[in-house]
């Protein structure tokens, strides 16, 4: 059964059919699925979410598919544990990571995103699914196309870091390398995208690709025991990913799994690529698109779709922005390295953010704080293994110090 | 003074279909003008009732997204491409 009522304008409250629809058509705002929550609120509680798989499909009724998921079947529900030496360097009391690096199937949270994707595109007929991507959802949309049987079309810019583009390549797409910066590939498809009849997950099919992102939303709420957390930090490329947190925690308070949905949002960002942060530190509802030069180029999104909804979401939450220079950036991955958690620039950035808030605002982070992750490269696995070697060297079993021993095992899946 | 102008999906019921039209305009705003003397109603869709772009129309001339141009005062030569574009698209 469906609960997807439609799509509706955020803007001008146009409603839509639920099909290939990605912007208003009378005011090129940004449309969005509408979900029957009334009937969702029957049949969403706890206790039957207690006994579902343990992946992003458990939250069914609040994605937008209208039959039975067709991939990404182990995606989602990543490990979410206390992290007590990374709140101790940062001067945090209580810390979490929500650590997507360890999404199935390929270690990023885009797989959530393209679970819904893929999905949707079957439903609605296509066979053949498209992307403009920093790496990340290049890897996602191979991936799972392949295992969903839909013919793939990859769109990078030509810088791409190796590593990266081989974790497309595997799944033999076609690859088409762009001589400029991801902007420009983005641009490139959205003029490309109606003359061919392909899904391109994040242009004309967006409006049901972008909602995998509240899963991740749901995650913390669930794994904190049905709460929602004071503070989120999350790393914005594009933008969605917070937008969609934010809406995640406000439907499961509408739904009444939770009690209370107050957590600020927070994004970080590249100081060489900051154009949400920007807008949020002007406090101004004005996104200005910028240049990219980061080191993190999992976030060098210069022209964000969804910067204004952002900065909406950060601003009403009460929360707010920083960004960090690419020397703030490697000095981050130092000390997330040291505490054993990871080596990607884009993950590196909001580490940074978290360094500069404390010394601006020493109380700012006191309580649980969750944090969001846009970014997750095969880095995650090379420091798993290489720990694990180097342990196992020293005659130790692998172990994460500075974790409760309840999420230990869990954080190695 | 003839410009390419490409227009997106949403708007092609106006402009007939065509996925391209030619125009004139010494100015994008001239152009805009221009495009809504040939095809009516197409100008509101573009601009709000200012006369402003909407915040998710991007327009682009030749490879350059006006906002880092001169806006709406961009001039245009003859052979310029310009770009109509959704604002919310991708996300990587």
């Amino acid at each position: 059964m469906s609960y997807m009522i439609g799509l509706k304008c955020r803007e001008c409250g146009r409603v839509y059919p639920k099909e290939v629809v990605f912007v208003c058509e009378y005011c090129f705002g940004s449309v969005e699925v509408d979900y029957d929550y009334d009937a969702i609120k029957r049949v969403l509680t706890k206790a039957a979410l207690a006994s579902r798989p343990k992946s992003l499909w458990r939250y069914r009724e609040l994605l937008p598919i209208d039959g039975e998921p067709t991939v990404g079947f182990f995606s989602g529900f990543t490990p979410f544990f206390r992290s007590e030496r990374l709140a101790e360097a940062l001067g945090v009391r209580e810390l979490y990571i929500k650590d997507d690096s360890v999404s199935h199937p390929t270690l990023s949270f885009k797989d959530r995103v393209v679970s819904i994707a893929l999905t949707r595109a079957k439903e609605l007929g296509f066979d053949t699914v498209a992307c403009a991507s920093t790496g990340n959802l290049a890897n996602s949309v191979a991936a799972l196309s392949a295992w969903a049987g839909l013919k793939r079309y990859i769109f990078i810019p030509a810088d791409l870091e190796m590593g990266k583009i081989v974790g497309s390549l595997i799944y033999d797409p076609t690859l088409v390398a762009v001589e400029g910066t991801y902007d420009e590939v983005n641009r490139l498809c959205a003029e490309i995208g109606a003359k061919y009849p392909w899904a391109f997950v994040n242009i004309n099919i967006r409006p049901y690709y972008a909602e995998g992102s509240k899963t991740y939303g749901y995650e913390i709420a669930e794994q904190m025991g049905w709460k929602a957390p004071q503070h989120i930090v999350v790393p914005a490329a594009g933008g969605s990913l917070v937008t969609k947190i934010g809406k995640a925690l406000k439907e499961l308070k509408c739904l009444g799994l939770i009690s209370e949905a107050r957590t600020k949002l927070y994004v970080a960002q590249a100081s060489g690529c900051a154009p949400i942060a920007t807008a949020i530190k002007d406090r101004s509802d004005i996104v200005k698109p910028v240049k990219p030069n980061t080191i993190a180029k999992s976030l060098a999104i210069g022209n964000p779709a969804d910067g204004y909804y952002a900065t909406k979401a950060v601003l009403e939450s009460g929360g707010w922005a920083e960004s960090a220079t690419d020397d703030e950036i490697i000095e981050a991955m130092k000390l997330l390295a040291h505490d054993r958690a990871g080596r990607d620039p884009a993950r590196r950035v909001h580490r940074a953010l978290h360094h500069r808030q404390r010394a601006q605002d020493p109380g700012a982070h006191h309580g649980p704080a969750g944090e969001g992750r846009a970014d997750q490269a095969d880095a995650g696995r090379i420091r798993a293994e290489s720990r694990a070697s180097a342990q196992r060297r020293r005659g130790q079993t692998p172990h994460l110090r500075g974790l409760t021993p309840l999420e230990e095992e869990r954080t190695w899946l | 003074m003839a410009v390419k102008v490409r227009i997106p999906t949403p708007l092609q019921r106006i402009t007939n279909g065509q996925g391209e039209v030619a125009c004139e305009g010494k100015t994008v705003s001239d152009l805009l003008t221009d495009l809504e003397r040939r095809y009516p109603g197409i100008r509101e869709r573009i601009c709000d009732e200012t006369g402003k772009l909407r915040r998710f129309v991007n327009v682009f001339v030749n490879e350059e997204d006006i906002r880092f141009l001169q806006g709406d005062q961009t001039p245009l030569k003859d052979g310029d491409d310009v770009s109509i574009i959704p604002a919310i698209a991708g996300g990587a």
